[in-house]
């Protein structure tokens, strides 16, 4: 099958019932995306269909069709996902670091539907997405500094 | 795990041409090690000034810090330093361990006395090239300066003839004033924040190799289980599963060295299914359906556990007298007044948010792995004992962590690819998913204390009596349960003592973030606030009261305690203790009136060599629900802050950390088994529950010391403190039960 990941179409050989999270990982080598929980609760493999982020553990690869994926690889094409990336550099935000990707694509459809989101926008958006460092305080205050940039 | 002074630096010029600037160490080294180019200072003449991180990086910062430590003395700018990753290799780089909150205390002088060699031969280079005296040449920004005769020259410029140098001795060198730094006590990056932000592989889950298969491992979910029965028809119909390999079990493969923990580790015995993708493996496994039964561990269940602890508690303890100073009964017996309280905790997982893994590839008569792990050296030797190879023929590609907490102290999963991948005969990447890496943890014990405390006329603590109900095995509490000489009140309470009750377990038992302390705290600090109010006094003057006069007490007895090596002889410092419990309060405004249903808690702890205090500020809805809207950190680890960037941002972590554990961790056992499989029973801190955390840090002329641990102990006493403030209700369990808060 086709799919259209981060601006490019991709041939990918893989059993369709194989979540997206696996289909990058294994088949294409772009391991970003990480695996966290394999069951939608952590958000390690958060990634954007048509920028909408989607858990990439829940879905079935046969599922993403002619959607637009982007995932932490391709981030840098957005504007505000350039913004993210340097706002989470400038404020040290990462621990360990494994849940940042998935952090940052949450970030990013939030900033392009909400250019100024309050707390209460932040937790909304961002509490499906697990740090296991806890770096919450970073991660709220790198939102907010991103949308201002 | 203290730095040797008979090390010695050991320079060699590298194959380009350049400086190379390693530790050799006395204990056990060949004087010429293969690999020892590997070194922690590399400058080369094109003017590439190359520092080695060689300690695993879980989270700590540790590959940002330990660099810094060696820049500053190099006196080179932040800016000119590329930071290189090292295998595993302790003949090379010296104790390779994350863990404990060691690095720091124990490395921190030997890092800048690494970057302070390599100047001083930089510096003689130049003397002898210039024919001036060393003295008078000044370094800056990895240049060289004679004054007097207007010469400069570059660092690279002066690297080769610096490697011929004989290396002065560690002891002779002079260290910077810390007012000079210029590195250290700044706030600096993460030097992998750039790849981690663009998705770059950088963790052990992330490794590929040619020819790689994909592992997963089906094993008896109660630990020592026997294998039944399994459709492995089925398994190798699963389209992309190439294969299946039975692995025997092995209860032989005790080698670690760095993480002291008893018994023996135990390669369970299963079925890897080998597959062409992750997807595949685990899909395989489960079409395996294989059935398990008995089993070491099969006798185990919290109700029965909870219910033996209640016994205990009714027919007295298994060992009175454990621990004994002074003398509390007698001053019981004279107390104006007793405080009674039970407390408890549970087990705890790590859930580090990498799931489990290890890829190895191995051949007749070599192995290589990739791995996340705390103790590649563990790991090493563990792998090449259980493949019958020697260390020295055994590598170990140290991966970054996707967190470690403690779990990847132990190398469980490294000796299954290992075995696994000898088998296939191809690389292996091994994958567990979350419930395996919930099922078989080595987790924190729970533990259940009955405290009695006397007091006298004024309210004062004169007795204190503890019985401790744990977890060990043969009657023997395990290293990861103990109550010794190291924990409050010892020493500051004179007269106390401990009872001690083992409970039998066989499940693996292991180090959690700030081990023991991370549920003594919420005990020992809960307790005090139970006798502040027993004696009508304020929680913050009743804990001055406590400390008393700024003193060092001698930590009591010889522990086993994780952190052992770093802290033997450390007293307990309640002057130090006052000061973070004077700053914690005095940032949050102690005392301060607050609205119905809100309220301050306030705690101390030490652990890790670090004094922390914080105060809490929570609300409780009509509902019960607790929401924290404010913690206050006052922390004092010494001199200075390395880096405090990531000080900060691992303080705050330890804290919502330690939030997410107090309101919905546990871990509890069925017919042997974890009950808990994923994040949705196992409840971990989330955006809209993190609070703002302010971090204040003390500066005493005290050594430095490691913070991925100390700041996490006192968060939940507290915690629990502002919600007796806010409600009257005193919640003695964790993870404390909301639903008792209700309006």
């Amino acid at each position: 099958m086709k799919l259209n990941i981060n601006g490019k179409s991709v041939d990918v050989t893989a059993d369709p019932d194989m979540p997206l999270l696996w289909a990058l990982r294994d088949v294409l080598g772009l391991t970003g995306t990480k695996f966290g929980c394999g069951a939608g609760f952590c958000g390690a493999c958060t990634v954007q269909l048509d920028g909408e982020p989607v858990r990439g553990c829940q879905t079935p690869v046969s599922a993403v069709g002619t959607a637009k994926i982007t995932t932490i690889e391709g981030l840098s094409a957005s504007a505000w996902g350039r913004k993210l990336q340097d706002a989470w550099v400038a404020l040290d935000v990462p621990q360990c670091g494994y849940c940042q990707a998935g952090q940052l694509l949450a970030a990013e459809s939030l900033l392009r539907t909400t250019p100024k989101p309050t707390d209460a926008d932040i937790d909304a958006a961002m509490s499906g997405n697990i740090c296991r460092c806890a770096t919450y305080t970073r991660i709220r205050a790198a939102i907010k500094q991103a949308a201002a940039a | 795990m203290k730095a040797s002074r008979r090390d010695i630096l050991k320079a060699g010029v590298l194959a380009g041409g350049g400086l190379s600037l390693g530790l050799q160490f006395a204990g056990g080294a060949k004087a010429s090690v293969p690999g020892a180019l590997s070194a922690f200072v590399i400058i080369d003449p094109t003017g590439s000034i190359r520092i080695t991180a060689h300690q695993p990086e879980i989270g700590q910062g540790v590959r940002t810090s330990f660099p810094m430590m060696i820049a500053e003395e190099l006196d080179v700018d932040w800016a000119q330093v590329t930071v290189v990753p090292a295998p595993g290799n302790r003949q090379v780089y010296g104790v390779q361990l994350a863990g404990g909150s060691s690095a720091t205390p124990t490395q921190f002088e030997r890092m800048r006395r690494l970057g302070a060699g390599a100047r001083a031969m930089l510096v003689q280079a130049a003397a002898n090239a210039w024919g001036v005296p060393a003295g008078e040449i000044t370094t800056g920004s990895a240049m060289l300066h004679h004054k007097a005769s207007g010469r400069s020259a570059r660092y690279a410029d002066m690297a080769e003839a610096a490697a011929s140098i004989a290396p002065p001795k560690p002891e002779s060198l002079t260290l910077k004033d810390p007012a000079q730094f210029r590195i250290l006590g700044q706030r600096i990056g993460g030097v992998d924040n750039r790849a981690l932000v663009t998705g770059k592989p950088l963790f052990g889950i992330d490794t590929r190799l040619p020819g790689m298969v994909y592992a997963a491992f089906a094993k008896s979910p109660v630990f020592g289980g026997k294998l039944k029965s399994a459709n492995r028809a089925a398994a190798l119909a699963v389209p992309g599963v190439k294969g299946l390999i039975n692995v025997a079990e092995r209860r032989d493969l005790k080698t670690q060295i760095d993480v002291g923990l008893p018994g023996i580790e135990v390669l369970p015995e299963g079925i890897a299914v080998l597959a062409t993708s992750t997807w595949a493996a685990l899909k395989g496994r489960d079409t395996l359906a294989a059935v398990w039964e008995g089993g070491d561990a099969a006798f185990q269940s919290t109700t029965a556990w909870e219910a033996a602890a209640a016994k205990a508690f009714k027919d007295g303890p298994q060992k009175p007298g454990y621990m004994n100073h002074g003398n509390a009964p007698a001053k019981m017996a004279t107390a104006a007044k007793k405080v009674t309280a039970d407390y408890s905790y549970p087990f705890l997982a790590h859930a580090a948010l990498e799931p489990i893994n290890a890829t190895a590839h191995v051949t007749a008569d070599k192995a290589e792995l990739w791995l996340s792990t705390q103790t590649p050296e563990d790991a090493r030797r563990m792998v090449a004992l259980a493949l019958g190879l020697k260390v020295e023929n055994v590598t170990i590609h140290l991966m970054r962590s996707g967190g470690g907490f403690g779990r990847r102290l132990m190398n469980d999963f490294a000796v299954e690819a290992a075995v696994i991948a000898k088998a296939a005969g191809v690389p292996v990447k091994l994958q567990w998913d979350r419930a395996q890496d919930f099922a078989h943890d080595w987790l924190r014990p729970g533990g259940w204390h009955k405290l009695e405390a006397g007091l006298d006329e004024k309210g004062d603590i004169i007795a204190w009596h503890d019985h401790f109900v744990s977890f060990g095995a043969d009657g023997a509490l395990n290293p990861t349960a103990v109550i010794d000489g190291s924990l409050f009140p010892s020493g500051v309470i004179k007269d106390f003592r401990a009872d001690v009750t083992v409970l039998p377990i066989a499940s693996t038992l292991g180090w959690l973030r700030a081990p023991i302390n991370n549920a003594f705290a919420f005990v020992t600090q809960g307790f005090i606030d139970d006798c502040a109010i027993a004696a009508g006094r304020d929680p913050l003057e009743y804990r001055r009261g406590v400390l008393g006069s700024p003193r060092a007490i001698p930590i009591a007895e010889e522990f086993s305690g994780e952190t052992g090596e770093a802290m033997k002889g450390t007293p307990y410092n309640t002057g130090r203790m006052r000061g973070v419990l004077d700053k914690a309060a005095e940032m949050a405004g102690w005392g301060r009136k607050l609205p119905p249903r809100r309220g301050l808690g306030i705690a101390f702890h030490f652990s890790h060599l670090g004094y922390f205090a914080n105060v809490v500020e929570a609300s409780v809805a009509g509902d019960g629900s607790v929401k924290v809207h404010h913690v206050w950190v006052a922390a004092d680890i010494g001199k200075h802050i390395v880096n405090l960037s990531g000080a900060e941002n691992q303080v705050q972590g330890s804290v919502i950390d330690a939030l997410g554990a107090a309101l919905g961790q546990r871990i509890t056992f069925v017919d042997g088994a974890v009950e808990q499989k994923n994040y949705g029973d196992f409840h971990l801190a989330r955006m809209d529950m993190a609070p703002a955390v302010d971090v204040a840090f003390l500066s005493t002329d005290y050594p430095t010391t490691g913070l991925g641990e100390p700041a996490y102990p006192s968060l939940a006493p507290a915690l629990a403190g502002a919600i007796y403030q806010a409600t009257g209700k005193r919640l003695r369990t964790l993870p404390l039960d909301t639903s008792q808060l209700t309006a």
